[in-house]
């Protein structure tokens, strides 16, 4: 084994699979020669030529329409949207037709379409390429939602969305990317990691934190503080798909802790882990010794200026405080 | 449209092409099915009408009637594996593709034997065992599918090709241009077929659209491009057959503007407003049915018995399919949360 950052583990994924495949291509804007806005496809091009390297126009609708056909008639597609912010041109396709086929043909005909996208902020982009609009997608019964935290997962992941029968949406962070602090040991074989199997990425007995994508990797950064600084054992845990969702790691852990802290970048207002919240409420109720408490981003687009920013989107110190409330 | 009366020439000009003449050519056979196919899809919007006035569609249906000469027409025009994405207004392109009529029938009463085990309805019957990608609720909602079926044939050389068949309301919806302009730069097997029917439910084309002919928007794609007569099912036929041998040769995409007309409202709730009366009759003087007919019995390779008699074959099985889709049982509700994932 070797450490490789989240960015190599993606496109070590996708070549893995398409030597093997002939199936599966990857479409998207400026991913051939260029190799993709954030470096993804670098080389990929070289290797596997412009049919299977699809270069597009701006037509964000038509790239995913096209990947929905081709699914439907046999390929397996990987659709590659430059920030997520950008699925809002491909909804219609997204939400009125990858996510309902089967359904509404009466399980006939499979969509297996993955659609890669970058999302999260923290780069001083701005309102309308900083968002995480996971949120949008996993209200949508038929898609799946899957959002990686580190290289090892990014790896498994992205192989088993890529064997799914299904649309599934995955969306990578930009800011795991290319970060040597979090390279890691990933095989170089391939795997898969099964889509609604969360992980529990540190662990712990005192207070349970459920986080995705980034900020998985900031509660864990806090959970190694607090450990040290005041003995406070956190457990964190990833929950690596959003849908479907793997609330029972979730229950266990809160069993054990009996505290439960949701971390998400996106805005908290109807975001993902209001779903959590309200499933560890209905189910484990029981289980709580305190109030259910998200540290979410605020309630605004993602500001431009670094001190805005900083404080739009949710940060070490603002998760540690969520943690410490729970112990005054 | 004037054709070439002199019986060597393979030939005929149509808006400027010169496309063969490839009708003359089917055996009797086939011409006769091509009639049965289009009483299929007028009987069966027949019988739908009927169930919608006595209640027993719950939701909505698009009616194709006026309109079988650009769906038959077609679908004959191209192989049986070669695909299809049909609209919100899709009986007779499936009929056309070979759907069942029977399980077409149970689909609309929302039944379990239907199409969809009675999830979809009129608007999403789907039969992928004839290449059928579906009909679509969304207006321009084939157009992704059927451009990137396009591109599977495509990656795959299999020498298949697509017809995508959408309304001129679609024309005017993104994704027109977006897919079309892609399927032009990677020159993909597929024949943009924009049934102009007139009307986007209430809206005329005039007034939604600057241009006489929507066929002219090819020269935005640099593909070819024409208009025709949708209600000549043997114009269809021939322009159809011509471009699907150019796609198959991979000089597609083409954008094929067929004018046609829609009798009816444009879903059940239509009290049509926004037309006349005498306008629908003068349409309705343009019966395709009626003039294919004519070209047969000119031919000699249809009698009047045999017309007839073939009519009265194609309402008893409607009258079977009736039945079927009523005596079908209704889908369990314990099947609500099934077929959401593969």
């Amino acid at each position: 084994m070797r450490k490789i950052t989240y960015l190599e583990a993606i496109r070590e994924a996708m070549s893995q699979i398409m030597r093997k495949n002939s199936d599966v291509y990857i479409i998207g804007e400026d991913i051939a020669e260029y190799g993709g806005a954030f470096g993804v496809t670098v080389g990929m091009y070289e290797e596997f030529g412009k049919e299977r390297i699809r270069n597009t126009p701006i037509s964000e609708a038509a790239i995913v329409g096209v990947g929905i056909g081709s699914a439907l008639t046999g390929m397996r597609p990987i659709v590659e949207i430059m920030f997520s912010d950008f699925i809002t041109i491909a909804m219609e396709q997204i939400i009125n037709q990858a996510a309902k086929i089967r359904y509404m043909f009466g399980g006939k005909g499979k969509v297996p379409l993955v659609i890669r996208t970058a999302g999260g902020g923290g780069t001083g982009a701005a309102e309308q390429h900083s968002q995480s609009l996971e949120g949008l997608v996993t209200h949508i019964p038929g898609l799946k939602v899957v959002m990686p935290s580190c290289p090892y997962d990014a790896k498994g992941l992205l192989i088993a969305s890529i064997n799914d029968n299904n649309p599934v949406i995955f969306i990578e962070h930009k800011l795991l990317y290319k970060n040597k602090k979090y390279i890691e040991d990933v095989p170089e074989e391939i795997y898969e990691i099964k889509l609604g199997s969360a992980d529990i990425k540190r662990k712990g007995t005192d207070i349970s934190i459920v986080a995705t994508s980034l900020m998985v990797q900031k509660s864990i950064e806090v959970a190694q503080i607090l450990e040290e600084e005041k003995n406070i054992k956190c457990e964190v845990i990833d929950l690596r798909t959003l849908r479907p969702l793997d609330i029972d790691t979730v229950l266990n852990s809160v069993k054990k802790t009996g505290r439960l802290l949701c971390v998400e970048e996106a805005c908290s207002f109807g975001g993902f882990m209001g779903e959590v919240s309200a499933q560890v409420a209905e189910k484990g109720f029981d289980w709580l010794d305190a109030p259910i408490v998200r540290v979410a981003g605020r309630n605004c687009p993602v500001p431009y200026s670094l001190v805005l920013e900083q404080e739009m989107i949710p940060s070490v110190e603002r998760i540690e405080r969520g943690i410490l409330n729970f112990f005054k | 449209m004037k054709k070439d009366v002199n019986k060597k020439s393979k030939y005929i000009d149509i808006n400027g092409y010169k496309i063969e003449d490839k009708f003359k050519d089917l055996n009797k056979n086939i011409k006769i099915e091509i009639l049965k196919k289009m009483y299929q899809i007028r009987h069966f919007e027949y019988q739908t009408e009927q169930f919608i006035i006595r209640g027993k569609i719950h939701g909505t249906c698009h009616l194709y009637t006026g309109e079988e000469a650009t769906a038959v027409g077609s679908i004959y025009a191209i192989r049986s594996n070669d695909y299809i994405a049909s609209t919100h207004r899709g009986h007779g392109h499936c009929i056309s593709k070979g759907a069942d009529l029977n399980i077409m029938m149970a689909e609309l009463l929302g039944k379990k034997t239907g199409y969809c085990k009675g999830k979809g309805g009129s608007m999403h019957i789907a039969d992928l065992g004839t290449s059928n990608l579906g009909a679509n609720g969304v207006v321009g909602g084939g157009l992704g599918i059927a451009t990137g079926a396009a591109l599977t044939c495509k990656l795959r050389k299999n020498g298949r090709i697509v017809v995508c068949f959408f309304g001129e309301g679609a024309a005017n919806r993104g994704i027109f241009h977006e897919t079309i302009n892609l399927a032009s730069i990677w020159s993909l097997p597929v024949i943009y077929l924009c049934e102009n029917n007139v009307y986007a439910m209430s809206t005329p084309k005039k007034e939604a659209f600057n241009i006489k002919r929507i066929s002219d928007r090819r020269a935005s794609y640099g593909i070819e491009g024409l208009t025709i007569d949708g209600n000549n099912l043997i114009e269809v036929f021939n322009t159809v057959s011509h471009f699907a041998g150019e796609c198959r040769a991979g000089r597609g995409p083409v954008l094929i503007e067929s004018l046609t007309y829609r009798w009816g409202g444009h879903s059940k709730s239509d009290a049509q407003v926004y037309r006349s009366k005498e306008e629908v009759k003068s349409w309705m003087k343009k019966d395709p049915i009626v003039q294919y007919k004519k070209v047969l019995m000119r031919e000699g390779v249809l009698i009047e018995k045999e017309d007839e008699e073939l009519e009265k074959e194609v309402e008893e099985q409607l009258k079977e399919a009736a039945e079927f889709a009523k005596e079908s049982p209704f889908p369990d509700k314990s099947e609500v949360e099934e077929d959401v994932y593969a």
